[in-house]
């Protein structure tokens, strides 16, 4: 049996277990329901209730809310709420494993673990272009209906436009994603995985950000955090920082695209390899 | 007689350390093809550990050892092994049948395999249930089947009869026997006496992380005895040191204690009536495993039953 052979076999049945998964299927639910409120619900209702007066009145908002613009909506939530989802998606995905014991079942079975391993991180990215696939859709549709009630012309985005926007949001889901696995494999559980996850896309990097206004030096380092490549990646596909009316949270101008592009692979593979080699090489005693 | 070819599981010298703790201290054993081996030590001994080496889980901190002559935990000698450590290891939101799925798929066995492993353990009819609503022989019972998919020429079970009544125990045991004679090996670890001395062809006793002895059940018994019921006892020890020596000889609760074959009973016997010392009681003794288990290993009987 081939190595080749083995990782799609690894792939094929982890694909397996992780379709059957309530919590995948909460995790992704829970984002496809955040997107549809946070880039049409209530952006719409704000339109509908100050189109003369407000700081988010005007035509902006509309045109955000245009089947045209759909494919930023898909990435403007990815880089702070959408990437803690999906952190907890791949804490859970690596770190549960320990709880249950199946790490040890699988790693018993046959493939080497850094293949084993590989194959649960190819299968997230599964989930992971299934589920942009379906927020383009969802979003697509929710702005047909906004231009319907609005009577304005449906006109679709552009192929690259879409390739832009689905491509950065799912650029920037995976390396959240496997930021996840690590910590799962790190903590050798869910929980731990999980609350560290969540404290540091949440609130470590925003506190950093705002420390890095009073201390130069250390904007240094925060202009190299996982939240802010992330979070130029998505302004470069269209994305607008909070500073702006029509802005999202985690979005910044700090790095042109290709650096956060680069960027984002970096802490991808980065995040990857240290997840497997750490796997890989550690006992399973328990 | 015994080649190396036969010895499909080799130890030497295999030791892990953690920190301080050294739960496994330099053992060396070997299992042959088509035996039942049983490892047996209580709570701690290092059993666990020494079958995670053999798995690939633990690295050893010293020492050496070969599955199937393959390095342990290589997908080649894994290929050919199935194993169940520590409890069995499945995701709670899967049914019993579709978790051996999933782990069918890693080898790119079918759905045959998966029937035929869950018949094997007679759990098809339940086989649909998830498995969080398992009680624990079911549980149990996947974690063999999950072993048997693929038929392995070698079983790995950690304390395979854990959380079983007593009619899946006999069950369980029965059916290790069964696999045995259709030509699988099988290594297993137990701190169960009787259940070991039921099924296995030979055992080693661990304790302390050390391998204390090995060999087949009779081996490690050594001889028998015999004991008399003699009266008068002053009479009978002058007899029975002259037919055998002096250190053959002892008394136990009244009665003339003799380590000698029990087929020297006629012979004594016959010696003793012409003495004119009568012969209420001759029995042969045997020692069991457990007394071979606690003289070899100084535990106490705390763990072991």
């Amino acid at each position: 049996m081939n190595a080749v052979g083995d990782l799609g076999r690894a792939t094929r049945a982890e694909l397996r277990r992780l379709v059957r998964w309530p919590a995948m299927w909460v995790l992704c639910g829970v984002w496809l329901l955040l997107n549809l409120t946070f880039a049409y619900v209530f952006p719409y209702l704000t339109y509908r209730d100050g189109t003369t007066v407000g700081p988010r009145a005007g035509t902006g908002t509309l045109e955000s809310m245009l089947p045209d613009h759909a494919p930023v909506a898909v990435v403007q939530g990815m880089p702070m709420f959408g990437g803690a989802l999906v952190l907890i998606l791949g804490a859970l995905a690596i770190g549960g494993p320990y709880g249950w014991g199946t790490w040890k079942t699988v790693f018993t079975t046959g493939p080497r673990r850094g293949v084993a391993l590989t194959g649960t991180l190819l299968a997230l990215g599964a989930v992971l272009v299934g589920l942009t696939i379906a927020t383009l859709a969802l979003d697509l549709t929710a702005a047909s209906v906004v231009a319907g009630v609005e009577n304005q012309a449906i006109v679709l985005p552009g192929a690259g436009d879409v390739l832009r926007g689905t491509g950065a949001a799912l650029l920037i889901a995976a390396m959240w994603t496997v930021g996840g696995a690590l910590l799962g494999a790190l903590a050798r559980g869910p929980a731990l995985a999980v609350g560290l996850g969540l404290v540091w896309t949440l609130v470590v990097e925003n506190l950093l950000r705002g420390v890095a206004n009073l201390l130069t030096a250390l904007a240094t380092i925060t202009d190299c955090l996982p939240g802010t490549v992330a979070g130029s990646l998505a302004a470069a596909a269209g994305a607008l920082p909070p500073s702006d009316p029509n802005g999202s949270p985690g979005v910044n101008t700090i790095h042109d695209g290709a650096t956060a592009l680069l960027g984002v692979i970096v802490f991808l593979v980065a995040f990857g390899a240290a997840t497997v080699g750490l796997v890989s090489r550690r006992d399973l005693a328990a | 007689m015994t080649t190396k070819h036969d010895e499909i599981v080799v130890t030497d010298g295999l030791t892990k350390r953690y920190g301080v703790r050294l739960a496994v201290d330099g053992v060396s054993l070997a299992v042959r093809r088509g035996e039942v081996f049983g490892f047996l030590g209580p709570n701690g001994a290092g059993k666990t550990t020494t079958l995670r080496m053999l798995l690939g889980l633990v690295r050893p901190t010293d020492g050496t050892a070969s599955v199937l002559g393959e390095p342990p935990g290589s997908p080649a000698a894994l290929r050919r092994v199935g194993s169940l450590v520590e409890g069995p290891g499945f995701y709670p939101y899967l049914s019993g049948r579709e978790n051996l799925r999933v782990l069918a798929s890693y080898t790119g066995l079918g759905e045959a395999a998966v029937a035929q492993a869950l018949e094997r353990v007679e759990l098809t009819a339940r086989a649909g249930d998830r498995y969080r609503t398992y009680s624990l022989g079911m549980k149990q019972r996947l974690g063999v089947a999950a072993a048997l998919l693929g038929r392995p020429e070698l079983l790995i079970l950690d304390e395979p009869t854990n959380g079983l009544d007593p009619a899946g125990m006999a069950d369980m045991r029965q059916l290790l026997r069964a696999l045995a004679s259709d030509g699988q090996t099988v290594l297993l670890s137990s701190h169960l006496l009787g259940e070991v001395e039921q099924i296995c062809d030979r055992v080693g006793v661990i304790a302390g992380g050390r391998l204390r002895a090995s060999g087949t059940v009779a081996e490690l018994r050594g001889g028998a005895s015999l004991v008399l019921r003699v009266s008068p006892l002053p009479a009978a020890l002058p007899i029975a040191e002259r037919l055998f020596g002096g250190a053959a000889v002892s008394t136990v609760d009244d009665c003339l204690s003799l380590a000698v074959e029990p087929s020297r009973a006629s012979q004594v016997v016959q010696a003793m009536v012409e003495a004119r010392v009568a012969v209420h009681e001759v029995r042969p003794v045997h020692r069991s495993l457990e007394e071979i288990f606690f003289a070899l290993s100084g535990e106490g009987q705390e763990g072991v039953a």
